[in-house]
Order: C-alpha cells, then sequence, then structure tokens
C-alpha cells in the first residue's frame, strides 16, 4: 500500500462517515416510527434539522464563557477523529495508530468533560443536573467498556483496534463465549453512552428525566446542530466499533479498491441492520430511574469482567 | 577521578547547598521582604532549574559518588547519583522551579518575620530532599529524611495561630515518625549486624529466609506513611489544606515522591531478588488506595482537601504501576517489569507536574478571593481567565484525559496490565486485569471530581457576594503556573523523550528495558512493546482535533454566518436564575454518596417538618479513624494512664525505685 492512497482511503473514510451519520441517526427514529406504528419524518430529517440550525442566527447567554462556545468545536473535532480511528472501511489506515483502544476511550471520556462543563458554564439548574448526571452515567460506563475492550485485546495480543480485527476477523467461526459475553456489555454500554432508553431517552425534554438533552439546554443554532450532529458521530462510531469487534467479516485492507465496495456494501447493510436492532430494542424496553442505573451498568461492568475471565479459563 | 571534570553528583551537592545558603540570606534580610521575595525565591527556582538539569545529566552519565567532608567522626556522608536518583533530582527541580516562581509572588503579602522564617524553612525543606535522593548510606538518608519531615512540619504549621493547623501538624508529625521507625528497622535488617551502613553494603549483605520479606514490609509500610497510602494517608487531606498553598504543591508534588524513592531504591536496589508476592501485595495496596483516594475526594468541598485525596488516589495508581513491575520481574519477565517500572515513574513524575499546578491554582484563588470552600466559589473563569485555563490543563490532565500527560502514564500502566497473559498462576493472571478496571473506575471518577471542581468554582454564577472584584494572579504565580501548564503539555505530547530517558533508569535499575522495536518507532509514536501491540500518538491526536475545531469554524462562518445575539439564559423558560439552584459541590457529588454509601460514615440531621430554620447538615467521616486510629489511640491513652500511676512526684519512692533497679542489676550481673 502507498502512503498516498493509504490517506485517499483515511479521508474518504472520515468523511463518508461524518456524512453519513446523520442518516443513521434519521434510520433508527424511521424504523422507531415504524414500530410505533407512526409514518415518521423520514430518513432524511436530521440533514434538513442541521441545515435549519446552521441558518438560525445563535442566541447565548449573557454570562457564556469562552469554554461555552469552544465546546461545540472541540466536541465535533473528537467525534471526527474518532470515525477516524475506527476501521470502518478499511483496516491498516494512516491514523490509525495514532491511538488504540483505550485513548479512543479516552477520547469519548474527554468529549463527556466539555461538553458537561459546557452544561455547567451558564450555572442553570438544568445544566448542572445533566452534567452530574451525565458524569455519572460516565464513570460507569467508561470500566464496562474499558473490560469488554480488554477481553478483545486478550484474545488478539493487542490493544490496537486493527490487529484487534484483523485477528477476529480470521480466526475460526465458532462462538467464543468470552466474546459472547463481552458483546452484551458492549451493548448495554452503548446504549448508555449515546443517551438511549433505557437510560435516557432523546426524544425527550422532560425536566426531571433527561439527561443528555439537559446539559445541551442552552445551546442554539450553529452550535446546536454541532452537538447534535457530534452526538450522531457518536452512535455511528460506537455502532462501528461493535461491528469491528464482534462482526468484523467484510472489511477492506487500505489500497485495495475491489475490497472497498464489497466493504461498502457490506458496511451498508451491517449499519442498517443495527440501526433497525436499536430502533426495536428502544421500542420493546422503558427508560428506568436514574438510580437503577448503576445496577445496569454493574451488570455490564460483570458480564465484561467475566467474559474476561472465562477467556483465561476456557481459552487459553 | 580526573578533578578538572565536574561530576554530577558534585553539581547536586553544591546546588543543594545553596539552597540552605539561600534560606539563611532569606532569615539574615528579613527585614527586607522585598528582597526575599523579589531576589531569594527567584534565585532558589534558578537553583531548581540547575538541578533539574543536573538530574538529566545523570540520568545519561554512569554513577558517580562522593564523600562529603561532613557527619560524625568515622561516620563520614555518602552521596551517590546515578539514573533513579537523576530522574527525581529531575523532577524536584522541575517541579520546584515553578513553584518557587509562584511562591515569589505568593509570599509578598506575608509579614517581615513569617517571611524570613519560611524562606529559611523552604530552601531548607527543597535541599533536604534533594539530599534524601542522593544519600548513599542509611546514616545520612535518615538525617536528611527527618529534615525534611521537620522543615515541613514547621512549613505546615505556618499559621500556627489557629488550633486545626496545629493539630494537623501533629497528626503529620505522628505518621511521619511511624514510618521513619519503619524505615529505620528496615534499614536494621538490611544490616543484619555486619558491617557498615552504607548502601554499597546494605546492597550486598545476603538475607535468609523470611528476613527479605520481613525487609520489604519495613520498607512499604514506611515509605508508604510517607506517601499516603492506605490506610496511612490520614495526614494528608489534614497537613495540606493546613500548609500556605505553595508549600502543599511542594508537599503533595514532590515530597511525597521521595517516599516512592525510597520505596525503589530500598526494594529494587538494597533488597533486591524481588518476589511476586511481594508486587501484590503492593498491586492490591495500590489498587485500594487509588479507589478510596478518589471517592473521599468526591465528598470533599474543601477544595485544598479535595486535591489532598486526589493525592492518595494518585500514589495509589502509582502503586499499581510498580506492583506491576514487581508481580512481573517476581515472576521473571524483566521486559514487562520494565513497562510497569516505566509506567509508574512517568506517573510520578505526572502527578507531580499537575498537582503542584493545581494547588498553585488553588492557591490563587485562596490569595485572590480568600475562599477555599468550593460551595462558595462559582464563575471565577469572568475574574481570573489565566488562573482558570491553567486550572483547566490541570484538571484535564489529572482526569487521564488525552492527550495532556495523565494519559500517557495511565495508558502505560494499562499496557503494562495487559501483558497479564504472560504469568503463569492464573489466579495472578486474572487479578491483574481487574485491577486495571480498578484503575478505569478511578481515572473515571477523577474526571467527574475535577468536572464538579471546575464547574462549581470556575463556571456558573457567582453564590458569594465578595467584598472586592476578585483579582487575577500577579506575574510571577502566572509564570509559575504556566511553566507547569507547558509541563502537562511537553509531557502529554512529546512523551517517547522522556520514555527514554525512563528507559535508561530502568536498564540501569533492573537491567532490563523496553525492546529495541518499541524505542525505535520514532520521536511521533509512542510504542511500549511493538507497534502491532498498541501505539499512540498525542501529537497526531491533538493536530486532527485542532484541525477540525479550525476548518469546522471556517466552514461555518463561510457557508453560513458567525451572527450571534446575547439573551437571558434559557433554561426551560424558568423566569428566576438564582445561583442557589445550582449544584454545589455537595450536591454534585450526590450520585457517588449514594451508590458508594457503604463506603462513607455518614451523619445526617435532617430537619423537622415543622421547623422553622430548617437547615440540613451532613458530615462524613473517614472510616480509618474508628477501626484503625481511635482504638490505637486510646490503648496509647490507657497505657499512659497506668504509666502514669509510677510517677508519685515524692523522693523516697523515686529513691525506692533506683534502689528496686540497682537490685534487678546486681542479679542479672550474677
Amino acid at each position: 500500500m502507498s502512503i498516498t492512497s493509504g490517506i485517499v482511503f483515511q479521508v474518504l473514510q472520515s468523511v463518508l462517515v461524518v456524512l453519513i451519520a446523520p442518516l443513521m441517526l434519521g434510520w433508527v427514529n424511521q424504523c422507531r416510527a415504524w414500530l410505533q406504528n407512526r409514518s415518521g419524518a423520514g430518513i432524511w430529517q436530521p440533514y434538513q434539522v442541521l441545515n435549519k440550525l446552521f441558518h438560525k442566527d445563535a442566541v447565548l447567554a449573557h454570562n457564556a464563557s469562552s469554554l461555552f462556545r469552544a465546546t461545540p468545536y472541540i466536541l465535533f473535532g473528537c467525534m471526527w477523529l474518532a470515525v477516524g480511528i475506527v476501521p470502518v472501511l478499511a483496516t491498516s489506515l494512516p491514523f490509525a495508530p495514532a491511538a488504540d483502544v483505550i485513548a479512543l476511550v479516552g477520547l469519548f471520556a474527554l468529549a463527556r468533560v466539555f461538553v458537561s462543563l459546557a452544561g455547567m458554564d451558564i450555572g442553570t439548574s438544568f445544566g448542572t443536573l445533566g452534567a452530574r448526571r451525565e458524569m455519572m452515567i460516565g464513570f460507569l460506563a467508561e470500566p464496562a467498556m474499558l473490560m469488554t475492550l480488554f477481553t478483545a485485546s486478550l484474545i488478539s495480543h493487542s490493544t490496537s483496534l486493527v490487529t484487534i480485527v484483523e485477528t477476529l476477523a480470521h480466526r475460526e467461526l465458532v462462538i467464543y463465549p468470552s466474546m459472547a459475553f463481552a458483546a452484551v456489555a458492549f451493548l448495554m454500554v452503548l446504549l448508555a453512552e449515546n443517551a438511549r432508553i433505557p437510560i435516557d431517552n432523546p426524544a425527550t425534554h422532560l425536566e426531571l428525566t433527561m439527561i443528555h438533552e439537559a446539559m445541551i439546554l442552552e445551546y442554539s443554532a450553529r452550535h446546536l446542530a454541532l452537538v447534535e450532529w457530534a452526538a450522531s458521530l457518536k452512535l455511528t462510531a460506537y455502532i462501528t466499533i461493535g461491528i469491528a469487534m464482534f462482526l468484523p467479516w467484510g472489511i477492506a485492507q487500505a489500497g485495495d479498491w475491489a475490497g472497498l465496495l464489497i466493504a461498502l456494501a457490506v458496511l451498508a447493510v451491517k449499519l442498517a441492520l443495527a440501526g433497525a436492532g436499536l430502533a426495536l430494542l428502544e421500542t420493546i424496553s422503558a427508560k428506568m430511574r436514574i438510580f437503577r442505573a448503576p445496577e445496569f451498568l454493574g451488570t455490564a461492568f460483570m458480564l465484561a469482567t467475566l467474559g474476561m475471565l472465562i477467556h483465561f479459563l476456557l481459552e487459553i | 577521578m580526573d578533578s578538572s571534570i565536574l561530576e554530577p553528583i558534585e553539581a547536586a551537592v553544591t546546588l543543594s547547598v545553596i539552597w540552605i545558603g539561600l534560606g539563611v540570606i532569606g532569615l539574615a534580610f528579613m527585614r527586607a521582604p522585598r528582597l526575599i521575595t523579589r531576589a531569594v525565591f527567584p534565585a532558589g527556582a534558578l537553583v531548581s532549574l540547575a538541578l533539574a538539569a543536573t538530574g538529566l545529566w545523570a540520568i545519561g552519565a554512569p554513577p558517580s559518588a562522593a564523600i562529603l567532608p561532613a557527619g560524625l567522626p568515622d561516620l563520614p556522608f555518602h552521596v551517590r547519583l546515578d539514573a533513579l536518583s537523576g530522574f527525581f533530582l529531575l523532577l524536584l527541580g522541575g517541579v520546584s522551579f515553578g513553584i518557587s516562581l509562584f511562591a515569589a509572588g505568593y509570599f509578598r503579602d506575608t509579614g517581615a518575620t513569617a517571611l524570613g522564617l519560611l524562606s529559611l524553612q523552604y530552601h531548607v525543606f527543597l535541599a533536604s530532599m534533594a539530599f534524601v535522593l542522593i544519600a548513599d548510606d542509611a546514616y545520612l538518608f535518615m538525617v536528611t529524611w527527618e529534615s525534611m519531615a521537620l522543615s515541613s512540619y514547621f512549613l505546615v504549621t505556618t499559621e500556627h495561630h489557629e488550633e486545626q493547623n496545629r493539630k494537623a501538624g501533629f497528626i503529620y508529625l505522628l505518621v511521619a515518625h511511624i514510618g521513619a521507625i519503619g524505615i529505620l528497622l528496615c534499614f536494621g535488617v538490611l544490616h543484619g549486624g555486619h558491617g557498615d551502613y552504607t548502601f554499597d553494603a546494605l546492597r550486598r549483605a545476603e538475607l535468609s529466609g523470611f528476613w527479605p520479606t520481613i525487609a520489604f514490609l519495613l520498607a512499604f509500610f514506611g515509605f508508604g506513611a510517607k506517601a499516603g497510602m492506605l490506610p496511612l494517608h490520614v495526614w494528608l487531606p489534614e497537613a495540606h489544606p493546613a500548609a500556605p498553598s505553595p508549600v502543599s504543591a511542594l508537599m503533595s508534588g514532590v515530597m511525597l515522591k521521595t517516599a516512592i524513592y525510597g520505596m525503589i531504591r530500598v526494594i529494587y536496589d538494597l533488597i533486591g531478588g524481588i518476589r511476586w508476592e511481594w508486587g501484590l501485595t503492593v498491586l492490591l495496596f495500590g489498587a485500594a488506595t487509588s479507589l478510596f483516594g478518589v471517592l473521599f475526594a468526591l465528598m470533599q468541598h474543601d477544595l485544598k482537601r479535595l486535591l489532598a485525596y486526589h493525592s492518595v488516589e494518585n500514589i495509589g495508581i502509582i502503586l499499581i504501576g510498580i506492583g506491576l513491575s514487581m508481580v512481573f520481574i517476581g515472576s521473571g519477565h524483566p521486559v514487562a517489569g520494565a513497562l510497569g517500572l516505566i509506567a509508574g515513574l512517568y506517573h510520578t513524575l505526572n502527578h507531580a507536574v499537575f498537582k503542584g499546578l493545581l494547588f498553585l491554582g488553588a492557591g490563587a484563588i485562596l490569595k485572590s478571593t480568600g475562599l477555599r470552600n468550593l460551595n462558595e466559589m462559582g464563575g471565577l473563569i469572568r475574574y481570573l481567565p489565566h488562573t482558570a485555563l491553567y486550572f483547566l490543563i490541570g484538571a484535564l490532565a489529572i482526569s487521564a484525559l488525552p492527550p495532556l500527560n495523565g494519559f500517557v502514564s495511565e495508558w502505560l500502566t494499562f499496557q503494562a496490565s495487559l501483558q497479564a497473559p504472560l504469568l503463569e498462576s492464573s489466579v495472578v493472571r486474572s487479578l491483574v486485569p481487574i485491577v486495571a478496571a480498578v484503575l478505569a473506575l478511578s481515572g473515571a471518577l477523577t474526571g467527574m471530581c475535577f468536572v464538579k471542581v471546575y464547574g462549581v468554582a470556575f463556571l456558573g454564577q457567582h453564590r458569594h457576594e465578595l467584598a472586592e472584584k476578585p483579582r487575577e494572579a500577579s506575574r510571577w504565580e502566572r509564570a509559575g503556573m504556566l511553566w507547569l501548564a507547558l509541563a502537562c503539555f511537553a509531557l502529554g505530547l512529546l512523551p517517547v523523550f522522556m520514555i527514554g530517558q525512563l528507559n535508561n533508569v530502568s536498564q540501569a535499575l533492573i537491567k532490563a528495558g523496553l525492546p529495541d522495536e518499541a524505542m525505535a518507532s520514532g520521536w511521533l509514536w509512542l510504542v511500549p512493546t511493538s507497534s502491532a501491540q498498541a501505539s499512540y500518538s498525542p501529537l497526531v491526536f491533538l493536530l486532527v482535533i485542532a484541525a477540525v475545531f479550525g476548518l469546522t469554524f471556517l466552514v461555518v462562518r463561510h457557508v453560513y454566518h458567525g451572527r450571534l445575539r446575547r439573551s437571558d439564559p434559557w433554561d426551560c423558560g424558568f423566569p428566576a436564575q438564582t445561583s442557589r439552584m445550582e449544584d454545589t459541590a455537595d450536591g454534585f457529588g450526590q450520585p457517588i454518596r449514594q451508590i458508594f454509601a457503604p463506603v462513607f460514615l455518614i451523619h445526617r440531621e435532617i430537619p423537622r417538618a415543622d421547623d422553622p430554620r430548617p437547615v440540613f447538615r451532613q458530615e462524613i467521616e473517614d472510616r480509618h479513624w474508628n477501626w484503625l486510629y481511635s482504638p490505637i489511640a486510646r490503648l496509647a491513652e490507657f497505657l499512659s494512664g497506668h504509666f502514669g500511676k509510677l510517677q508519685q512526684g515524692r523522693i523516697s519512692v523515686y529513691l525506692l525505685y533506683s534502689f528496686l533497679t540497682l537490685i534487678a542489676l546486681l542479679i542479672f550481673l550474677q
């Protein structure tokens, strides 16, 4: 692989994922509407919302600091980097060695800290409430996420996502109990980290139940657009990490143009299925009380740890 | 030895003596406070910088030793500077440079007499830490260790007119001496009754049976008391808030690290023959310390107390790294052991830098607003923009967020723990990643804690009407903080340089370092073992985020517009927005209090429904006082009460005691 084709692949993948992220959100919402017997707004709705928000004049509270204004851009930058690192379409991309799975978790933590700080910046009751809850969910989810990733890392003797994907994609096709546990744990973390039901409800602005929405209440116009876009990027990033770890088949090598077309088609199918599955999960479950979240995420952590122990006991 | 060429050890000794000299000058000219703040402290800072350079030089140079013309007859002081001492001198010099600059501005309003004494103790404290790091015999080590404890005791009790500061100083001195007894006994065990007390002799001593383990335990708990390890941490949250802020920064940033130095020096170098069981002990204590420290930090609303508990947490993280290294070395995997050691040492340096910075930030807030209680702060970013920026950098660094320095060392610790499959024992093998999970949990909790600190102190609305508008820190203070903030960036963005130095330290200490492939991967990529296993490039990381930030900003401006309107906050349309509606520091910690309730000892006073002036009060106590310290204190009081009966105050009774003693001695002599 030459350097140039690697960089072309890298830029292609990043831009593509950034552009389709709102589509992913639209697809999930549309599926949910179908499942709830509504007609729905269509899968292009998120783009129209973003366009509308970018056109509006931004309204900022009098006492908002520069941190508040910088956060949407930082958030967007973090998520862009995240989707640049995850092998979505192809492995051995030039940016991939810049961060391994631990750095990826650190990247999400960085974004979370900034958005929480922005939530506290104006000093409103809802902003601080949201920040407090978001950090609570965050500290519960992060260890569980790391344990899931460690299980995959111990299997492939590497924390680099590329090596993990290549190891997992090329090993014998049987069910590994450790990965099964890890997959369930990962799914639970995905729901919590992306403010989905049963932890949070992205569709509500009911004061006492919201987490993510409470933090970003004060954002408007282009700032809100970037925050929303970053949220959809985060969801896509998590889903693609899940795909990379648990369904890695069909991914291309960087520079392999024929493989890229197959990889694109395979990815589209995987994402569509994952989005529909997410909508189904959200439709059949109810939102939890906030203090049930520790149990939920504690379970995720225990499952991930069990997966790792099972790997040590059975699979070495 | 060619006397014309300066050896690192000579430079280090000279610089430390200059520090003492500066302290004495400060005392002599205590009638000229401006001279002390404008000349003595900046000069001390320059000495720090020179010492840091000496340390860096010593890491690469072969060990150099000397015998000082001081000490007792026939018992001269031996000093030696090798790579390990060099690294810690670098830490001491580099961090104290920033702190001394800050101190030059911070102490400008202190009274003249107090300032003279302060300058003496401050510089003696610095010099004793330097001597601890280069001591090469047990005698000099203990002398300087004690002078370090005493000078810092006087610094802690600088504001001795307040009862609680005197109490804090007493607890500090007590625990410091319990630790010192452990260290002294450890040297005694190593000495074993023959030879002298130079480290060379102790190194050569052959211990058999369980004696090495006893020596290890004495050293571990002796140094652990100074480092603030669980359950000997109780002095830390008392002493750090009592001391003036630059001193807290020095104690937390540097002095705790001398304990880490002592631990590594004695266990790796003097005792040697590391066993994996020792490593497991260190590992488990480290994990417990880090989790406990952060949970208690989340419960605090006194900023300096909170930072002190975070020091406990970070000592735990350092111990995790060292413990991993000992487990691997003890099981015959020196390369993985080197990775753990490097992770631990790197975190030692990083913690010194960011904790120094955070304590200086707390000092700047305290000086300009007079506040230490987070619940009374708020909105400070609008008055102290520089301090706010530096504090934010420190907060992100301690929360182990990429691309700053705290993340690099935690990342290395994670990498070391993922070497677990090398281990043979399946119990240890599965225990190691669980410790990594504890590390992940405490890292995430630290993030929450610093969102709380930053959000409550710097963001939001003002909670407290101040008599006058808070003033931004002075130029000296800002320079000190800027230095440490830049160090956070440098150590975070270009870790490879320091890892290379640490690799030298590891080579010198355990005769093993990182694999060649790891060292050969260039300055941009941090690779612990091989690039297929893991790699991290903080610079690429930062550049991508910065580039996307800039591009997005430009594109949004260009394609759409940059129009902006200011208005009142929206907050779902609630009209009144007072600062009483924001979370306080305690409110922010409420989820932790609920989730981890069994860890804390909570006293609550809930008002009755018909109370006309309802007050809700709650206090959170450290359980260790109840199960460990109070029984010991009661036992000591009980015993001394009974011994007191011997003291009758009549001369005839004392004559009787002498008589009985003589009789007893006569019986023995026969």
